[in-house]
């Protein structure tokens, strides 16, 4: 286990400089999302341009692997449909929770640098929670979500 | 000697903290290449050899079932189980054994009273008062029973220092108060409260007093008498005893007086479809086969901690702290989040730019064991504008050069998150 898998330049980055940080004021879509261990909160807010995420940002505090898994997020999704973020987010699932994935991170872009938290199975949910709380925007779900 | 020094020698009491070492298998092993610093005792504690071996021999030699059989094995589990519970009244003095009860931990003997002390006798417009730095095992019993009784929950404000506000307490007391539960020592900020003040005040109200002993126990002598609190609950884990045992302490006439909270095996006199009559004290209040081993394995523990000594073991964890506090307060952008001139060795503390995850994470990698996240104690987490902190908590076998370890740690950490 190597800290430099996990805290990768691209991690560091996106943590001391988060894109896409603030809310949309008016926006299509929200949710919230909570991990109750960590304290991490997360809210986001997305604009709709028919079935494609026009615009997309993410508010709150936590972790750097949280905060930078929602930074590199935003960046990756605008100007995607519904159903491509949907790939998309089984594909980070499968970085962050399989040994064996067969997915080159590299084909990822930016968020293959998440694949170091795989290593580190504490953190896998720091990781995911924004792409939980996205998917619930998405889907026009109330309640928030939660990791636990 | 000047405490932020670090001594010669590591003593407690006779015995050097190496040789103290020596004693606790656990300690002596390599996390991610690097050797073990435990610094998450105040989550739970490790165990001397004696206390695992208490545990092992009853399990190879004595195992049956207790009060109940007259064949020898359970004779001798009984005498055991029995043995342990008079080491628990000896190491808190409390006056009799029957007012000793095994639980499953703090988190139940809490329950226990909130259900079979307070809940028959509150009534809606009657207050329990609580304070700001309660683990939520002291928090949410009651409001269970508030919600079942229609009574409410005062909480006492806490300070930027993280002591409780001893003259709002004074006012929040009042005809209808009917319990104060209040910490003994905060888990999150290792703020130990002056309970002796607080429980004068209540006896003038004529209000009962539980104390959340869990932090305390592991670091000082309690004397249940002196303190003169009604209930008092703590957990073997904290005290180098197994997980899955706990204690409460209730004055014999309370304790007579509660119906029982569970029934069962074992806390019955007879059973009969019509009438069933309730074993005497502590029995009454533990249904079921309890965790046998783990009550064997505490009574291990609190022999091992006496003849180390509570108060020796009380003065060199407060040198640690004190080295500590010292050395982490040096560190630009390390907060540390719970002042109270009188804390038990517990230190809490935030980075600048560094959410305390992270810092887990990497102290982990250099084999640094911290506690990160709320502690159980969300409010208090809210009351300091925080999500989280990063915890290191002494126990008397941790070292001075561990101390060190940490702060080599944190300086990594810095570097590692640019």
């Amino acid at each position: 286990m190597d800290l430099k898998d996990l805290y990768r330049d691209v991690i560091v980055d996106h943590n001391k400089h988060p894109r896409n940080f603030g809310r949309l004021d008016p926006a299509d879509a929200h949710a919230d999302g909570h991990n109750p261990l960590c304290g991490d909160q997360l809210s986001v807010t997305v604009k709709l341009a028919g079935d494609k995420i026009d615009d997309v940002k993410f508010d709150g505090s936590g972790c750097a692997i949280s905060v930078a898994s929602a930074s590199l997020m935003t960046e990756a999704v605008r100007g995607k449909s519904v159903t491509e973020f949907e790939a998309l987010r089984g594909k980070v699932h499968e970085l962050l929770t399989q040994h064996d994935s067969s997915i080159d991170p590299m084909s990822l872009g930016k968020l293959g640098a998440l694949s170091g938290v795989r290593e580190f199975p504490a953190r896998v949910k720091c990781a995911s929670l924004c792409w939980h709380t996205l998917e619930a925007a998405l889907l026009h779900q109330s309640e928030p979500i939660s990791t636990e | 000697m000047n405490a932020h020094v670090k001594p010669v020698i590591e003593q407690v009491g006779q015995r050097s903290v190496a040789s103290i070492r020596g004693d606790f298998p656990v300690l002596h092993q390599q996390i991610n290449g690097k050797p073990l610093v435990y610094l998450d005792n105040a989550a739970s504690s490790q165990h001397p050899q004696v206390v695992i071996d208490a545990i092992s021999r009853y399990y190879e030699h004595d195992h049956a079932n207790i009060h109940r059989g007259v064949h020898t094995l359970s004779q001798r589990a009984t005498d055991q189980f029995e043995g342990a519970r008079d080491e628990v009244r000896r190491f808190i003095n409390a006056r009799s054994e029957k007012e000793i009860i095994f639980t499953r931990g703090t988190t139940e003997s809490i329950n226990l009273v909130a259900q079979s002390f307070a809940r028959p006798r509150l009534k809606a417009g009657d207050e329990i008062l609580i304070s700001a730095l309660e683990h939520h095992a002291n928090i949410v019993p009651w409001q269970m029973v508030c919600e079942q009784t229609g009574a409410k929950l005062k909480v006492i404000p806490i300070n930027q220092q993280g002591i409780v506000d001893f003259a709002a307490f004074e006012q929040l007391i009042g005809p209808q108060t009917r319990l104060l539960a209040l910490a003994h020592v905060s888990n999150a900020l290792g703020t130990v409260n002056p309970v002796e003040k607080f429980i004068a005040v209540a006896k003038r109200h004529g209000v009962p007093v539980l104390l959340d002993g869990a932090q305390a126990v592991p670091h000082a002598s309690v004397d249940v008498q002196k303190i003169d609190c009604d209930f008092y609950c703590f957990s073997a884990h904290k005290l180098c005893g197994p997980t899955g045992v706990g204690v409460l302490y209730g004055k014999q006439a309370l304790l007579d007086a509660m119906p029982p909270w569970q029934g069962g095996g074992d806390m019955i006199l007879t059973v009969s479809f019509e009438k069933t009559t309730y074993n005497q004290l502590p029995w009454k209040f533990e249904a079921g086969t309890p965790n046998i081993a783990g009550v064997i394995g505490l009574g291990a523990a609190l022999r091992y901690l006496n003849q180390l000594g509570m108060t020796n073991i009380a003065a060199y964890e407060h040198q640690l702290l004190e080295y500590a506090t010292q050395q982490l307060k040096q560190l630009e952008g390390l907060h540390i989040i719970g002042t109270a001139p009188h804390k038990a060795a517990v230190v809490s503390f935030v980075t600048d730019g560094i959410h305390p995850h992270d810092l887990g994470t990497i102290l982990d990698s250099e084999g640094v064991a911290i506690r990160t996240g709320h502690h159980c104690a969300m409010p208090v987490m809210t009351f300091y504008r925080i999500p989280a902190t990063a915890r290191a908590s002494f126990a008397f076998y941790n070292t001075f050069a561990e101390v060190d370890h940490l702060v080599a740690a944190l300086r990594h950490a810095r570097e590692v998150m640019g």
